[in-house]
């Protein structure tokens, strides 16, 4: 008890400062959290969520009446159903998924740091360029999506006046689910390079010149001293925003949602979007999108800890 | 070296503020050996290279803003300029309730601005400086929510919105983005207390002040910079938020912008409404961007500090 007593005088101060926070957390991230686990075992939705069913009499009373087909505990059913495909389109969209997020995050990184190295010295202009190319970033992601809708749109879109201004026929880039993937994940990797940019351009500013000085006595050419000096001192920054830029485009919602819609026929949905439209479109199934929302936090739980432990065996203290 | 350590290290925020201010003092970067210019066959590739570049970043932006200003029977074309009007934005301030969507956005995410950066400024500074038990796990719980999937909350706080009573008011939106701006401005909060020497911690505490009056008097009004832009980031957050807002609003006198110009592309066959779509993204564009490069200096330093360090 005492021991108690003096952590408490020790400490309290720091724990009354993040008392707001820690109650934030619990009640809208953690309750949710716990209520959406629990819904994905049962079979929740729009139709079954309530307990009574009140009908108003013709005097003007109401009478309530237990629900006769309430919802109920259904244990592992949703997973069953969504992993085997019963229900949805579970792996169509996790291929798309990962398709959408290597495809993306690929661009990103190597675009990102492309764009960093070539800014990164001295060079007329530089200041101009930059701002021009963090522009993307600048504008919110909605009207990202408007614009580019707009520049692929097939009655007046920029990409079809130039296609029929050379003799071309005009396309309907989302009527196929290839072309539309093509369209979004280009829309995601425009909006998604000067994060990237920015991140390495600082920290590249951070690599110590001596280090270049060194390499260069030792006659290292301008190839070997980015393999050798840049990208070991960029390793930690690239680290943690190849996991961010992964688990945000993972979870991208408004692109897909607002620009192809999932469209054509739902062929270009990704996990996150699937789960929307499960919750939020037809019969709203309540419990197979927390089944949804369960499963991709799964997936990114364990692909954070297997990223962190593959770093740890790459020998990077992180 | 951890990731932590480069923001940790003072002159963290100074490298991140010199990447946009070019007159700032430049630390020459250039690799080349020194005294050996740089051949023009070379240093033409590289500004073609980066025109290039820049081009396709603006092309969207500046394509978007000048069919803004073509009428209708004219968006299509290819002429940068054609039959210049303003009857676009006439027709969007005047038939459509885009003034009202403009106001509700901005009651939103100022209000979303305000509740995370009052609460998450104290618990930042306490994880900055403070060594407690329960720490490392609060860390660990940010990193974490960082990884929800809008998915897995927006049904059940869905349902607690309902139960309260709160679905379609602009309540439920500044609860909800509360919820996911608050770890991470403790995250960005936290990485900018960690640029402020420790040093005037020890010289406030000699003069009297308790933890609450170095925070308060000393800390505070050194971090207003930090403060600021998480700020303007949380409310640029909540400006462009889609799910939410798409799922909890349902009169069209409640829409966000985010929502409401949804309305602008109506089901087909009836084609998207683009006289309104363009001029409806310029409006909402130009106040973010400035927001937006006013606050970036310190963005980055934010992001990439907090969460790994222990």
């Amino acid at each position: 008890m005492t021991k108690l007593k003096k952590t408490w005088d020790r400490y309290w101060y720091a724990w009354v400062m993040v008392i707001p926070v820690v109650v934030v957390l619990a009640l809208l991230v953690f309750w949710p959290l716990v209520q959406g686990i629990w819904m994905s075992f049962t079979n929740i939705n729009e139709a079954n969520q309530v307990a009574e069913i009140c009908t108003k009499t013709l005097g003007g009373d109401t009478t309530c009446a237990p629900n006769p087909s309430q919802w109920q505990y259904v244990g592992l059913g949703n997973y069953v159903e969504l992993l085997t495909g019963q229900v949805g389109e579970f792996w169509h969209q996790f291929m798309i998924t990962l398709i959408w997020t290597v495809t993306c995050v690929f661009f990103h990184y190597s675009l990102g740091l492309l764009l960093a190295v070539t800014l990164n010295r001295t060079l007329k202009g530089r200041g101009i360029y930059r701002i021009m190319l963090i522009l993307p970033w600048a504008v919110p992601a909605f009207v990202t999506a408007f614009a580019w809708r707009f520049i692929f749109a097939r009655d007046a879109g920029v990409v079809n006046g130039i296609i029929v201004a050379l003799g071309g026929q005009p396309q309907d880039f989302f009527a196929n689910t290839w072309s539309a993937l093509a369209c979004v994940i280009v829309v995601n990797v425009w909006l998604g390079v000067p994060f990237m940019m920015v991140a390495l351009l600082g920290g590249m500013q951070s690599i110590s010149a001596d280090l270049y000085e060194a390499a260069e006595m030792d006659g290292a050419n301008p190839w070997q001293r980015f393999w050798n000096v840049t990208m070991p001192g960029l390793a930690p920054v690239s680290a943690s925003v190849i996991l961010l830029g992964t688990i945000w485009t993972f979870n991208m919602f408004p692109i897909i949602f607002l620009i192809t819609r999932g469209g054509p026929a739902g062929s270009t949905d990704i996990l996150v979007t699937g789960a929307y439209k499960a919750a939020f479109e037809g019969l709203r199934n309540y419990s197979l999108a927390s089944t949804y929302g369960v499963v991709i936090l799964s997936i990114l739980v364990v692909y954070s800890i297997g990223y962190r432990f593959f770093l740890r065996k790459q020998g990077e203290v992180w | 070296m951890t990731t932590a350590d480069i923001a940790d290290r003072p002159h963290g925020a100074a490298a991140a503020v010199a990447l946009i201010e070019d007159d700032a003092p430049f630390v020459p970067v250039d690799r080349a050996p020194s005294g050996r210019k740089r051949k023009p066959l070379a240093s033409f590739g590289l500004h073609a290279f980066l025109a290039l570049c820049a081009f396709i970043a603006v092309f969207p932006v500046v394509w978007v803003a000048l069919a803004s200003f073509k009428p209708k029977e004219h968006i299509a074309s290819l002429n940068p300029i054609d039959h210049p009007t303003l009857d676009n934005y006439v027709a969007l301030l005047t038939t459509t309730q885009f003034l009202t969507w403009f106001g509700n956005s901005v009651v939103i995410a100022a209000f979303t601005m305000l509740f995370g950066i009052a609460m998450s400024a104290t618990a930042g500074f306490a994880i900055a400086r403070y060594n407690f038990p329960g720490k490392r796990p609060l860390m660990w719980v940010f990193l974490i929510t960082q990884m929800f999937p809008v998915a897995i909350l927006i049904v059940p706080i869905y349902a607690i919105m309902s139960a309260l009573g709160l679905i379609n008011t602009p309540v439920s939106l500044i609860i909800a983005y509360c919820a996911t701006a608050v770890p991470f401005c403790t995250w960005m909060l936290k990485g900018y207390f960690d640029t402020i020497p420790k040093d005037l911690d020890e010289a406030a505490s000699l003069d009297g002040l308790g933890p609450f009056g170095t925070f308060w008097r000393v800390i505070l009004p050194l971090a207003r910079p930090g403060l600021a832009v998480t700020a303007f980031y949380t409310f640029l957050t909540a400006w462009g938020e889609v799910a939410y807002a798409s799922a909890f609003l349902n009169t069209t006198d409640k829409f966000t912008l985010a929502y409401g110009l949804q309305t602008f592309i109506p089901a087909p066959p009836t084609l998207p409404l683009w006289e309104l779509l363009t001029p409806a993204a310029v409006l909402i564009t130009i106040p973010a961007a400035l927001v937006f490069f006013f606050a970036q200096k310190h963005l980055v330093a934010g992001l990439t500090a907090g969460g790994t360090k222990g």
